[in-house]
């Protein structure tokens, strides 16, 4: 990890730690939605574990939203971001280090939404479990590491709320599908996730790299 | 300095802006601006609001592209190659709520790693603040954040200084100590331009007084500098 990247995450973390905005939101955001949908449907025996990867997953989807335009929302509220253009350290870092930020935040969503989803949601995994601990993170690095590309993109825009989440949903359905697929053929046991995780790391290391050689781009705009 | 008289005297440049002008779509915040900016003096921008003053600071930090004519720094570079040279300072902060001045200082710093920066705490010493405040900067006032602002501009010791409105929401006291400062600044063959409303507070270091008015350079005139 290069000293620009280390700093910019470095930041990143402490003022979160300090305003606690993001995960905060995040939280409130996606707890709602598991609690409504699990009153909307009363879920119980096999029809519980076929949605339940679903909702997790778009759960997940809405509430990041908030925290990838806030990621920006901070850079630009002073004009950081000019600041930022002005430093020779190249864009691709701090690119790099919101994700990894972003994937932090979500990722700690997850791990305090799980009891209550388990709960709620009156779950039994059947397949094998541990591979949850390689598909919500394969599936979290697709969500924010597209999202901070495209919040960049559009955090000049008036409404960049409504354009994060118009750019972001439909390139995100591939891995969107795959992480459904995945976590209901875990949580069901009826089917083998495999493919869906390949398709889910394939995705991830081609939007991964395609942002970080177009984020200079996107940065040194006017 | 009109670009012909330098040429003349065949002397270096610190910027050199080539009938520059800028649009946004229909407007032109600029009209064939031509000046050259000599080493180690203080150029005073002054002029009405949306004359086009913050539009040629941010041409000359690299921020915008002009959309005519060409823009040229430190003997010939773009902007944007030698930003790591360039000061820039707006009229917003440019720093992080959520940070103490130490935190935002030492974050900026580790940007500039070819740089040889000064330390955080030396560079808040310079501007007259306390570097052990442990406040984060959403809680200073606007003089201070001012003063904050201007110490990570400095930090890197940038050879081209971009100051806009810099002594806006700041006493006359605090504003006469910043000038005192960029007095000592200049002295180090740096070059120095000022974007103010308020003339008088820049005038004991202008060197220059340049006047632009609806996007054209209307005058450009030497000043009385005292310090």
């Amino acid at each position: 990890m290069t000293s620009a990247l280390w700093t910019h995450l470095v930041k990143d973390l402490r003022i979160e730690w300090r305003s606690l905005d993001a995960i905060v939101s995040m939280l409130f955001f996606s707890g709602l939605v598991v609690v409504l949908f699990s009153l909307a449907f009363d879920p119980r025996g096999a029809f519980s574990q076929q949605i339940a990867g679903g909702v997790l997953c778009v759960a997940t989807m809405f509430a990041s939203v908030s925290a990838l335009n806030q990621a920006w929302a901070r850079e630009i509220r002073h004009q950081v971001l000019d600041a930022q253009r002005m430093a020779p350290a190249p864009g691709a870092e701090l690119y790099l280090a919101k994700v990894i930020a972003n994937f932090l935040f979500v990722t700690i969503v997850q791990v305090v939404l799980a009891p209550v989803f388990l709960v709620f949601y009156n779950l039994h995994i059947l397949g094998q479990g541990w591979l949850l601990a390689l598909v919500l993170p394969l599936g979290t690095w697709a969500l924010v590491g597209n999202g901070t590309f495209f919040a960049a993109l559009a955090i000049r825009s008036r409404n960049r709320e409504l354009l994060l989440s118009l750019i972001l949903f439909p390139i995100f359905i591939p891995a969107l599908l795959a992480m459904v697929q995945a976590t209901t053929d875990i949580l069901t046991g009826e089917s083998n996730p495999t493919l869906w995780i390949k398709l889910l790391a394939g995705y991830d290391i081609i939007f991964t790299t395609a942002s970080l050689l177009l984020f200079d781009v996107v940065f040194h705009a006017e | 300095m009109p670009a012909s008289a330098t040429e003349a005297a065949g002397s270096t440049h610190s910027a050199r802006l080539n009938q520059v002008s800028k649009l946004f779509g229909s407007f032109a915040a600029l009209r064939q601006v031509t000046v050259e900016l000599e080493p180690g003096r203080c150029y005073v921008l002054i002029g009405e609001n949306g004359a086009g003053k913050s539009t040629l600071l941010r041409i000359l930090a690299g921020l915008l592209r002009p959309s005519f004519g060409t823009v040229k720094v430190f003997g010939g570079l773009d902007p944007h190659e030698a930003r790591e040279r360039i000061g820039y300072m707006s009229h917003a902060a440019m720093l992080y709520d959520e940070l103490t001045a130490q935190e935002n200082l030492r974050y900026f710093a580790a940007l500039y790693p070819r740089r040889a920066c000064m330390s955080p705490a030396e560079a808040l010493r310079q501007v007259g603040l306390d570097p052990d405040l442990t406040r984060t900067l959403g809680q200073y006032s606007q003089g201070m954040r001012q003063r904050t602002s201007l110490a990570r501009v400095l930090l890197p010791a940038p050879e081209l200084l971009l100051l806009d409105e810099p002594f806006s929401n700041m006493d006359v006291e605090s504003a006469r100590q910043m000038v005192e400062l960029l007095a000592r600044f200049r002295q180090g063959n740096r070059t120095i331009i000022i974007t103010t409303h308020q003339r008088e507070m820049a005038a004991p270091i202008a060197d220059w007084v340049l006047t632009l008015h609806a996007g054209r350079l209307a005058s450009f005139e030497p000043g009385k500098p005292t310090l």
